[in-house]
């Protein structure tokens, strides 16, 4: 069949640069460039480009450029050139649309519409540089009152907490979605910060058990590599019910990805699909959830947070009331630019809300109802700076989860390709060859330089605002302020206009 | 034999009761149960726990080795996640019974409920295996990845039909037996019927020796069938679903 798909990008290679050495032939992991044999030269093939930048990064003498394919169409704000390259590929393969990442579609960024607060003259700022800032969190179930004895004792038995050093985790990415590379690089920062890292659905690779106190379990709806020495080496352990990327769908870890070392830990013979359905079949209800909620306690002998995770969507706020009554002690709130390794476009970029208006309505809901301090909230999808994460506090949560922005500390570079397992950069791939582009070393330096980064970003944001801890910020939303919002939408966030 | 008096406890103190005797006996008894559930939940040791009454949902979840007999029904999600080890039940098995179950075998005299075998997986030599004496609900096998369902039929009244509707939809591995006939109207999309070869009789024949044991049936009487035997078309049934 004739493709009516012409290339989304073009390359140019400067052929006074271009020495025709080749290394972009074996580096790009797409088969676009390809040697000329007769001619002695490199050749592209363009149609395969996915602007993954890997040739032009790697290139030795800065010979190649990547750039977009203007070629016209007439124009037309119905029919874009998107929405006719989409019926051209669906005509072509009668295939559901796959894509990676999250929503990258031009929806409000809500984040981009809010700025916070600074003292000025009165209750002045504090300068982080020269006086303490506290970011230590605590995440858990609170209890209702504390008493503590005359020696300054606490006389209450506190539930299972984490600790750490600052608001921030790394999400939930399997070994699978990810290469066992990326996995180490995550698990060895999270150990050097003193955070965490999720390990996703899928188990825990046995060579990252040394990291098992900074990792969190998850238990999802196919309970890859789920056994009770996985679920007690953890910190805690986290319900999936769903995600920002792709609600209500479940997940596919295609076949041709179970190679020897994800089948030993996912524990499914070599080549077999590795199915998650959209729903776990022992859930239907608040009272089923409550059920595995505490089988997963008893497993784990009533030592770890029990954490839920479910997507952000229209009833979010009653959903996370009953995620409470339910009996978790985390809630794990993943808003539609949430990102994945493979979700049908279609719903990625069509279902779900967006997390500011998720956090800041389950935020007050709780509150409204007295429960809040039943439970800790962690908003996720996505946090793409500092500024992200105080505003996500500031709205209510008691941390976040990164992860898109950590794959692109790794080398991501966002093609939303994942889900061809070719990623250039080592990331979502299980090829040998690709993986091992990616030192987990060099990986986990990069992750730490981030963390750190925003760590000292949120600390001068908290000195800018006269606050020396980040307990202070949470959900203080007199902190925000609302630019180019309407009412509804300030009356959401709990935030007044910019100027009030 | 320890004898475990679970009337008025709840299913934590059972629980315990339970780790405690195993310390200092291989045989338990937990009599005046009702309903509590989580019954040994991620038990490793090799002890043998016998059930009198009605356990509740998830019993034996995540169970690593133990024996558990019930003698009376079960409740839902009985095995759910085991990795190794038996229960039998004598009498009624609840819906998904075997979700995700990844070792070990369940022995079920009687019927059992809905998406029984759900998400069974197998990994090398660690089959699980369910053996079902009468039968079962809808969607028995459900996006089942390894392992061995049967379901024997023993004790079918008149119209009573051995599986329900939906049979083996989504399965992608390991294989249901049943011991009659399905209707096609019954199967899945994602199975087809093969024919018994001798390497299945031998698959069953361990399976549905113990169960004979266990439940005082005729082995040569069982094994005479006629088995349906039903797998998946493949190991990748949605595949082809996308573009990419």
């Amino acid at each position: 069949m004739l493709s009516f798909l012409q290339p989304e990008f073009l390359i140019q290679r400067d052929k006074d640069r271009c020495n025709s050495c080749g290394l972009c032939v074996k580096q790009c992991s797409f088969e676009v460039h390809q040697h000329d044999k007769v001619k002695g030269t490199v050749l592209s093939d363009e149609t395969k480009c996915i602007c993954c930048h890997r040739c032009v990064t790697m290139c030795p003498t800065r010979a190649l450029s990547v750039r977009k394919n203007t070629l016209a169409f007439r124009r037309n704000s119905n029919w874009t050139v998107k929405a006719v390259r989409e019926i051209y590929k669906q005509a072509e393969t009668g295939g559901i649309l796959l894509s990676g990442m999250g929503n990258p579609e031009d929806y409000p960024i809500y984040w981009d519409r809010i700025v916070i607060n600074a003292s000025q003259v009165t209750n002045p700022p504090i300068d982080p540089l020269r006086e303490p800032m506290e970011l230590k969190t605590f995440l858990g179930r609170k209890p209702e009152r504390v008493d503590i004895d005359a020696n300054g004792n606490l006389q209450v038995k506190l539930p299972p907490q984490l600790e750490l050093e600052a608001p921030i985790l790394f999400s939930a990415m399997s070994f699978g979605s990810i290469s066992f590379n990326a996995c180490k690089a995550l698990a060895m920062a999270a150990a050097q910060l003193g955070i965490y890292y999720n390990a996703g659905e899928g188990g825990l690779h046995k060579d990252l058990y040394n990291y098992s106190r900074n990792t969190i379990a998850q238990v999802a709806s196919g309970r890859f590599g789920i056994n009770i020495e996985y679920l007690n080496a953890c910190s805690a352990v986290e319900i999936k019910m769903g995600q920002g990327a792709k609600p209500g769908i479940g997940g596919h870890l295609p076949g041709e990805k179970v190679n020897e070392e994800i089948s030993k830990t996912r524990m499914i013979p070599v080549g077999s699909d590795a199915l998650s359905p959209a729903p776990h079949h022992d859930i239907y209800s608040i009272e089923d959830l409550k059920q595995l909620i505490y089988l997963l306690r008893e497993t784990t002998g009533y030592a770890k947070p029990i954490a839920v995770k479910v997507a952000a969507v229209n009833n979010i706020s009653s959903i996370a009331s009953g995620i409470v009554r339910a009996g978790a002690d985390i809630i794990v709130i993943d808003g539609f630019r949430g990102g994945t390794g493979a979700a049908p476009t279609r719903i990625r970029d069509n279902v779900g809300i967006p997390i500011e208006m998720a956090v800041a309505s389950v935020d007050t809901r709780l509150k409204n109802e007295g429960i809040r301090s039943q439970v800790s909230i962690i908003a996720s999808g996505s946090m793409r700076n500092s500024a992200d994460i105080i505003k996500a506090i500031a709205l209510g949560a008691d941390a976040v989860y990164i992860a898109t922005g950590a794959l692109i500390a790794l080398g991501c570079h966002v093609c939303q390709k994942c889900y061809t397992g070719k990623c250039s950069w080592g990331i979502a791939t299980q090829n040998p060859d690709l993986v091992k582009r990616l030192n987990p070393d060099i990986g986990s330096k990069r992750l730490i330089n981030l963390i750190t980064a925003w760590i000292n970003e949120i600390k001068e944001f908290l000195g800018g605002m006269g606050i020396n801890s980040i307990d202070s910020l949470r959900g203080n939303r007199d902190m925000l302020r609302g630019i180019g919002l309407n009412q509804k939408e300030l009356d959401i966030l709990g935030i007044k206009a910019a100027g009030e | 034999m320890i004898i475990v008096d679970s009337r008025n406890l709840n299913f934590r103190e059972i629980n315990e009761q339970i780790k405690l005797a195993a310390q200092k006996s291989k045989y338990i008894n937990l009599i005046n149960v009702n309903g509590q559930r989580y019954i040994g939940t991620g038990l490793s040791s090799s002890v043998n726990i016998t059930i009198e009454g009605l356990p509740g949902n998830d019993l034996a979840a995540f169970l690593n080795g133990p024996r558990i007999t019930v003698n009376g029904n079960g409740q839902d999600a009985i095995a759910n996640t085991m990795n190794a080890g038996e229960v039998i039940i004598h009498g009624m098995a609840g819906d998904t019974a075997g979700y995700a179950m990844r070792g070990g075998s369940v022995y079920i005299s009687g019927n059992a409920g809905y998406r029984v075998g759900i998400h069974m997986k197998e990994y090398k030599s660690s089959i699980p295996a369910i053996i079902i004496g009468n039968k079962a609900g809808d969607f028995l096998g459900e996006y089942m990845a390894g392992g061995i369902v049967a379901v024997l039929g023993l004790n079918l009244g008149k119209g009573d039909s051995i599986v329900g509707n939906y049979c083996g939809t989504g399965m992608h591995g390991g294989v249901i037996y049943v011991r009659g006939h399905v209707g096609n109207h019954q199967l899945g999309a994602e199975v087809v019927r093969k024919e018994m070869k001798e390497n299945d009789y031998k698959k069953l024949e361990p399976l549905l020796r113990k169960f004979c044991s266990y439940f005082k049936n005729d082995y040569k009487d069982i094994v005479k069938g006629p088995f349906t035997k039903l797998v998946s078309v493949n190991k990748r049934p949605y595949g082809s679903l996308y573009a990419y």
